[in-house]
């Protein structure tokens, strides 16, 4: 990858990360702000020129990082000459107008932001004209959807900025999801996301059967960005943002990203029939449309919205027509579009900033009050109206011309004449923008007294009309440009001529036309105007809203009918619905043969069986009373340790058992302070109701269970078996697979377990700060407590027990990687060691014995866990990958070490830092509860008890 | 045996299922941990039952073993569904506390007046 490539890239990025500076910058000021924001920019437009040769030789210039090639999608860019046509613009006009938001922008909003989100738009933007990748396209498409939503709705205080954002984002938010269709058939089609593939494979796109498909969803994106008829209501209504932000997404970028993607899609998807019917025909009914109600609009900004609606209908269409010289003509008319609009959208800023309305009807006689303002937006103006001299006359020429011989369903009238309208609209709200807003006679109520702006603010519009009157002197200027860009858009070498004068032709006729019925409607304009006003429309935004609450609407029926709160009914339909989606699997694929046979059942097993079923038959039937189901509960963990120890799985076995302990003290702990019985609530339906899906869910899962027991499947598990030992250097295969093989799913698991540790930690403190809180502390437990709430033979006996239970948990913990054991099970057998303190001396007189934090040991095991991992790393291993040896020092056997031994231990920590906070948790609620705090192991003397009771009687 | 586990599996998951489907926390809790001893002996069965073959490697001679990878998954997942019920067991006195029921189902009448969604 050559310098060229690396400077692309860097071109692609610096927007973003010269995003992060502006809210810094802010501090030292609006001028260092803005300067900040400016220097990305002009670096990348500077290294856009280093590039810029090549491209004009014909060269196209790539870069290419793969990044999830496996759903095609690399992060590739390539600059060609409609890319550079569209990065020039993007940074060009983005530069200007950070310096006129400069001086547009109000003390009172926040510069830092505004030139944050500008900058993260401007990135999106060069993403998408830069993007080789179609994927990568559509990430920055919904990129610019974001930004320029955040843009839009800048003024968050105007409710007109919030809905207009609103509006905008469903718009082009929807639209970009009907491209994500669009692009994925594309791809598919093609065999590959990359836009130079795409571009090459024109016949076979057009010759699939899913070409009209892929053509509609991708024009739905670029119709709906491009505000495109009957999509082009929320340009305007995006005009509540800044004026900035208009001038620069409605003039240069955001607008023209619908009619870039067009124009990149050229070579693939133009020149069928149905792409001219489609896009040539919307692009005319909005261009005339547009003209149309630009013509009566009073609003400047919104006059010129729908004149850039009219223009990007002008665009459509001529890249419907499909053919170079209309290429040509569009891309000539991109650039011509973008100076005078721009400049135009900058005007109507500053004679809002300097006159405080926009109303074109409070406005009038401005050219004397600010006469450089004037002259600049009449030549823009003149230009936007097609005068000669000027650079829209010269596209607004080469787009009658080609209008004037294109056939509509064999019509040769129709094109022609409504281009023609569409012209005469245009001139009209032209000269309309210029003599009502700075014609006539100088007024004596403008809300503010105007006069002309400083330099800065004007000075942006004033290089853009420079433009406009050089391009349009000497077209010749736009020669090059125009040739690379148009030759990249149609995928053949063009040169065109641009010319001031073209002879007697056609168009000639129709420019004049359009002209004179220019003059005379704006003549007219004011029984026009009457006429129109009286005349209903349907109201965009009125349709918008309706379609939006009925829809909101919608969804909250469906969410209120299916989520009514009764949760217990969602779990019987869930459990319905696997139930019958098992069936529907059994039914469907049935069942291969039998390849096992049946173990013998031992009598020794039968037993157990039989306390298992008869222990789940007792909770269900006692569970009203519900410490009786707890006790029940604990046999049936019991069971299944024992199951567990019968059927190989001595792992499994000890942490059930310890498991079952810590979950039963928790639940008896628990019980303290909640009903000790349940209410008979549901009747004797419900109850047979819920019985059956149980009986139903039950038989299919036990079914599901046996027949999957008497068929072999092929496993993984020969891999662990074979390489337990010399690749993980331990012979307890399950301890093994735990911290070495499936290590990164026990980092997660334990991660989940602390959290779920710090989850009940910090809903017990928000509990005891609310008003449960002081609820708790007038609630009287009193009546259920023991009279011997320390009794002497416990404290004594888990005194003793205890250095006894922790070196078993030591032990277990280090014959793991050999033996069963490890990390879980030594963490929970200390745990329920610790627990027994809490539970014979008292929560006080074990709290003040604890020297570590149960928080702290689960940071401190997740950390160690990490760390032990990542030491991988050291030895050029991947994250997790074990090392291991042999110690053998007499008397002591030989003995293992491991680096999984330290895996292992940051697994223990968190177990029992994550079980200790969790019980922890639970007794902070009883010392709430105002139960008394014992500080000596034994807190209570029955003889002392019995004393005080004969004294108070 | 192979009846015998199934069969547990089923009386399990059908007890767990009744009394998720009860109406107040206390049952759900325990119905959640009957369906969680299903669920773990599922998995554990799927990797074949097996008598006096543990999953520790023997120095001398073949010899066969049962499949190990169940085994490790069902052990983080023992532990994962107590950390769970301990998180459910601390809601459901939270919200006996605050509400002062501890009935599972939402009851429409009783929510806020002024929620915007009626």
């Amino acid at each position: 990858m050559g310098d060229a490539s690396n400077l692309l890239v860097i071109i692609a990025l610096l927007p973003f990360a010269g995003a992060l500076v502006p809210g810094w910058m802010i501090r030292a000021g609006r001028n260092a702000c803005a300067t900040f924001t400016a220097i990305p920019t002009i670096l990348a437009l500077i290294m856009l020129g280093l590039l810029a040769p090549d491209v004009f030789a014909g060269e196209v210039i790539q870069a290419e990082f793969s990044w999830l090639p496996q759903l095609g999608l690399s992060a590739s860019f390539f600059l060609d000459g409609l890319g550079l046509l569209f990065a020039g613009m993007i940074l060009g006009v983005g530069l200007l107008i950070i310096l006129y938001a400069r001086f547009y922008l109000s003390g009172d909003d926040p510069m830092g932001q505004f030139y944050t989100y500008l900058l993260l738009f401007q990135g999106a933007m060069l993403g998408i004209v830069l993007s080789d990748n179609i994927l990568l396209l559509l990430v920055f498409w919904e990129l610019t959807s974001l930004s320029s939503f955040l843009l839009i709705g800048y003024w968050k205080h105007l409710p007109e900025g919030r809905q207009g954002a609103r509006m905008a984002l469903a718009v082009t938010g929807g639209g970009g999801l009907a491209m994500i269709g669009g692009m994925l058939i594309l791809g598919n089609i093609v065999g590959s996301y990359n836009l130079t593939d795409i571009l090459a494979s024109s016949d076979l796109i057009k010759s699939s059967d899913w070409y009209l498909p892929a053509l509609i969803l991708i024009l739905l994106g670029a119709f709906t960005k491009s505000a495109q008829f009957p999509f082009h209501f929320w340009l305007p209504h995006a005009m509540a943002a800044p004026t900035p932000v208009s001038a620069y997404l409605h003039s240069a970028t955001m607008v023209k990203a619908g009619v870039f993607l067009m124009a990149r899609m050229w070579p693939a998807l133009a020149g069928t029939e149905a792409w001219f019917y489609i896009v040539a025909t919307v692009g005319l009914i909005t261009m005339v449309l547009g003209a149309l109600i630009a013509l009566f609009k009073d609003d400047l900004k919104a006059l010129l919205a729908f004149s850039t609606v009219s223009h990007l209908g002008l665009l459509t269409m001529l890249l419907g027509f499909g053919t170079p010289a209309a290429a040509v003509a569009a891309v000539f008319h991109i650039i011509n579009h973008l100076t005078f609009k721009a400049a135009l959208f900058m005007t109507a800023g500053i004679v809002d900033h300097e006159a405080h309305t926009r109303d074109i009807k409070r406005l009038g006689g401005l050219a004397r009050l600010m006469p450089i303002t004037a002259t600049i937006g009449t030549i823009a103006a003149l230009s936007m109206a097609g005068i000669p001299l000027f650079n829209g006359f010269l596209s607004k020429e080469m787009m009658l011309e080609e209008a004037s011989h294109t056939y509509w369903f064999e019509n040769p009238w129709i094109v022609p004449a409504l281009a023609t309208v569409g012209a005469l609209f245009s001139v009209a709200y032209s000269l309309r923008f210029i003599f009502h807003t700075f014609g006539g006679p100088v007024r004596d109520d403008y809300p503010h007294k105007p006069h002309d702006p400083p330099f800065g603010m004007y000075a942006a519009p004033a290089l853009l009309v420079v433009l406009v009157v050089l391009i349009g002197v000497m077209p010749f200027l736009a020669d090059s440009l125009v040739a690379v860009a148009a030759s990249a858009v149609t995928g053949e070498v063009l040169d065109p001529h641009l010319k001031i004068w073209h002879g007697v032709t056609p168009a000639l006729y129709m420019s004049i036309a359009a002209i004179g019925g220019g003059i005379l409607f704006l003549l007219l304009h004011r029984p026009f105007d009457r006429a129109w006003l009286a005349t209903p429309r349907p109201e965009a935004k009125i349709i918008f809203d309706w379609i939006v609450e009925k829809l909101a609407a919608l969804a909250r029926w469906v969410t209120e009918t299916t989520h009514n709160g009764a949760i217990s009914r969602y779990v019987a339909i869930f459990t319905v619905a696997s139930v019958a989606l098992g069936f529907a699997a059994y039914s469907g694929g049935g069942l291969g043969p039998e390849t096992r046979e049946l173990l013998p059942i031992p009598p020794l097993v039968a037993v157990g069986w039989f306390l298992l079923v008869a222990g789940v038959g007792a909770v269900v039937a006692f569970h009203r009373t519900r410490f009786r189901a707890l006790v029940v509960l604990s046999i049936i963990g019991l069971m299944i340790s024992a199951g567990f120890v019968y059927l190989s799985a001595p792992d499994l076995a000890l942490t059930q058992i310890s498991v079952e302990t810590v979950t039963i003290m928790l639940l008896l702990l628990a019980l303290h302070f909640i009903p000790k019985e349940t209410p008979k609530e549901s009747g004797a339906l419900l109850r047979m109701r819920d019985g059956l899906i149980a009986a139903v869910a039950g038989l299919g899962t036990g079914a599901l269970a046996f027949a999957f027991m008497l068929r072999d499947v092929d496993t993984i598990s020969g891999f662990h078996l074979d390489n337990s030992y010399e690749g993980g250097g331990g012979s307890n295969v399950v301890n093994v697979i735990l911290v070495d093989f499936r290590g990164y799913d026990t980092y997660g698991e334990i991660i989940v377990l602390g959290i779920a540790g710090l989850i009940i930690y910090a809903l017990m403190t928000a509990l005891l700060n609310g008003p449960a809180g002081r609820k708790l502390r007038n609630t009287d437990f009193s009546r259920d407590l023991s009279r011997d709430r320390h009794p002497l033979m416990m404290v004594v006996a888990t005194r003793v027990m205890m250095p006894i239970a922790v070196m078993v948990g030591i032990y277990i913990f280090l014959r793991g990687h050999n033996y069963p054991g490890g990390g879980f099970v030594a963490g929970l057998v200390i745990a329920i060691a610790l627990l027994m303190q809490y539970m014979a001396s008292g929560f006080a007189w074990t709290q003040m014995r604890q020297r570590i934090q149960y928080h702290a040991m689960i940071g401190f095991g997740v950390v160690i866990a990490g760390l032990t991992g990542a030491g991988a790393w050291l030895a050029g291993k991947p994250f997790l990958t074990s090392a291991y040896g042999y110690i053998h020092r007499p008397p002591i056997e030989e003995f293992e070490w491991a680096t999984a031994l330290f895996f292992d231990l940051g697994v223990f920590l968190t177990v029992l830092g994550a079980v200790m906070l969790m019980l922890y948790s639970l007794s902070r609620i009883a010392r709430y509860a105002g139960q008394q705090v014992n500080l000596e192991p034994m807190d209570y003397d029955p003889a002392d008890r019995v004393k005080k009771r004969e004294g108070s009687e | 045996m192979e009846l015998v586990v199934a069969s547990a599996i089923g009386v399990l998951t059908a007890g767990g299922v009744y009394l998720v489907l009860r109406l107040r926390a206390f049952p759900v809790i325990l119905g959640l941990s009957l369906l969680s001893y299903a669920v773990n002996v599922f998995i554990f069965s799927s990797g074949q039952l097996a008598v006096n073959l543990p999953p520790i490697l023997q120095k001398y001679g073949e010899a066969s073993y049962t499949d190990p990878l169940p085994q490790a998954l069902v052990l983080t997942a023992i532990v994962i569904s107590f950390g769970m019920t301990a998180v459910l067991v601390m809601i459901a006195i939270g919200a006996f506390l605050d509400s002062g029921t501890d009935r599972v189902n939402v009851s429409r009448d009783n929510s806020d007046p002024e929620d915007p969604v009626k």
